[in-house]
């Protein structure tokens, strides 16, 4: 890995870096990759895959609050649209810039509101019990599939009101979707390849017909009748929540499980006090980035911290390097669960900040409660396996053996 | 630079300097003070930025958008005729002087 400054890109200095942060030893242990990004400068050139990269959190909180000039509607993965046919329908949310993200965007926000929060709280706060209750009956499990999928894939369908058959499908297409954000890989090019049937049961899931009354989905549905979107939104707009409402939290549930397991004292700060349990999982986000890099694609030429950057160009934020800027973050490399965890970036920031994060949330609180309720200690039993996606940061297996409180 | 005032429940009061254009929930999250949590960090999604307007204050505030009035029917301690979100209340001149009372909770 080497850092060079080009006087050539567009007059300024903007270093270049030889890095490919979509390559399995990078995602083995980004942190050092993460740190050189950081150090090279505010703004840097990834040769690899001919991209504008921001590592600080100064930068990356700028690109996401500036939506007019880095816009989404270009992909928020590697692929520029105006260039390249996207690999299916462009999300009608996520890759959308105002005016049309405005109008979505207020469909989803009163879907999965704080108040709507409260209203399945206490059906999520059940399902986490008796995930305890079956996980104190193993003593010996593998956190990842019996507590941070399992956990999830008991309330996430039947909230958004998916039939039961075919659920199987759910993981591996956000999966895909998480992988099609990167460069053409093998990870990209493998999940297209293999993604034909996954394709299949989301676009007819998303349909009115299939949604029971009451979900997330019926409810996004019921909007059509408002006038406020269309009948042929709708089912992009539900694809939204299968794309981005499960996976995500299987690793943001996954993070916090793994960081609790790691660092004891956290876990008997988070024992001796329950109400931190909602700050252990925001913490858990900043400090593991579930989801690390999001794309976006500049709509004019601009200046940022002194680097021109030309219209049409991608620039990768690093969400997870930001998460641990030194220049933002006291003790950036400690999972301190008191810590003011609020204005990291791992939901992202701005117009597009995740529009599920409320469901995340109550997700993680509600699993933490109950955990750190009924156990004494967790303890890692075997070597944790990393599972390898382009955009999502989380393991395959994380063997663990706990103590009932 | 308008100072502004904070008035937790237990009747203990923070003065906080603000910043250029910052918003009373920027001001106080930057001096650390417990009970603004901001989990959006001022996106007007979350209502975690709830307080209650000193009522000799409450016409000098800029009015409440559509949004920041669906937000606070969300609030996690009951929503009043003086509730606002903070992160909705950006701190000009005039300002100067605002007392914001916090709630007992914003979760
Ligand atoms: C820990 C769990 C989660 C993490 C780390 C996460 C992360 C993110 C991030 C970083 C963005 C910003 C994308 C951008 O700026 O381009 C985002 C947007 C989004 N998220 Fe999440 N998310 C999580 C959970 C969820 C859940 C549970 C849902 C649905 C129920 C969801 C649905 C969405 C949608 C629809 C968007 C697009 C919003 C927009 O473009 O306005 N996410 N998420
Ligand atoms: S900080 Fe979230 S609504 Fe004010």
């Amino acid at each position: 890995m080497s850092a060079s400054s080009s006087p050539e890109i567009n007059g300024s200095a903007v270093p270049h870096l030889d890095v490919d942060p979509f390559d399995m030893k990078f995602f083995a242990d980004p942190y050092p990759t993460h740190e050189l990004l950081r150090e090279a400068g505010p703004v840097v050139y990834l040769d690899k895959w001919n991209v504008y990269g921001v590592a600080r959190y100064a930068e990356v909180h700028a690109v996401l609050n500036d939506p007019a000039t880095f816009c989404s509607s270009r992909g928020v993965g590697l692929s520029d649209f105006k260039k390249e046919k996207p690999w299916r329908p462009p999300s009608l949310i996520l890759e959308a810039d105002p005016p049309a993200h405005t109008r979505t965007r207020a469909v989803l926000s009163k879907v999965l509101s704080p108040t709507v929060m409260k209203q399945v709280r206490d059906r999520f706060a059940a399902a986490a019990e008796e995930r305890v209750d079956a996980l104190l009956e193993q003593r010996s499990f593998d956190a990842i599939t019996d507590l941070a999928e399992a956990y999830p894939l008991s309330i996430f369908p039947d909230a958004l009101g998916l039939k039961p058959e075919g659920r199987e499908h759910l993981i591996p297409y956000a999966s895909l979707v998480f992988n099609a954000f990167g460069p053409p890989n093998e990870l990209r090019q493998e999940a297209i390849a293999r993604s034909a049937p996954h394709q299949a049961y989301v676009t007819e899931q998303c349909q009115r017909e299939n949604l029971a009354p009451g979900g997330f989905g019926a409810c996004i549905h019921a909007h059509v009748d408002e006038g406020a979107i269309t009948a042929t939104e709708a089912p992009l707009l539900v694809r939204s929540l299968l794309s981005a409402g499960l996976d995500t939290t299987v690793n943001g549930i996954g993070a916090a499980v793994y960081c609790l397991a790691r660092f004891p004292d956290q876990w008997q700060r988070l024992r001796n006090d329950l109400s931190l349990a909602r700050n252990a999982f925001e913490e858990a986000v900043r400090f593991e980035s579930p989801v690390q890099t999001f794309f976006r694609t500049t709509t004019r030429e601009v200046e940022l911290s002194g680097a021109t950057i030309g219209e049409g160009e991608k620039v990768l934020m690093f969400l997870a390097a930001a998460n641990r800027d030194p220049r933002r973050w006291d003790k950036p490399d400690s999972y301190d669960i008191t810590r003011r965890a609020s204005g990291h970036v791992g939901f992202g920031s701005g117009i597009h900040m995740c529009v599920g994060q409320f469901v995340a949330r109550l997700e993680g609180e509600v699993m933490l409660t109950a955990l750190a309720r009924r156990i004494a200690k967790i303890e890692i039993s075997g070597e944790p396996k990393r599972r390898f996606n382009n955009t999502l940061r989380g393991l395959d297996s994380l063997p663990v053996t706990i103590t009932p409180a | 630079m308008p100072a502004i005032t904070f008035i937790h429940p237990d009747g203990k009061s923070d003065r906080v300097e603000t910043g250029d254009g910052e918003s009373a929930m920027q001001a106080a999250t930057r001096h650390g003070l417990d009970g603004i949590l901001a989990e959006c960090g001022g996106n007007a999604m979350c209502a975690t930025c709830h307080v209650y307007v000193d009522e000799s204050w409450l016409a000098r505030l800029p009015d409440m958008s559509d949004d920041e009035d669906a937000l606070l029917d969300g609030t996690a301690t009951e929503r009043l005729p003086n509730s606002r979100l903070s992160c909705q209340i950006n701190i000009t001149p005039a300002l100067d002087g605002l007392v914001l009372r916090l709630p007992a909770r914003q979760v």
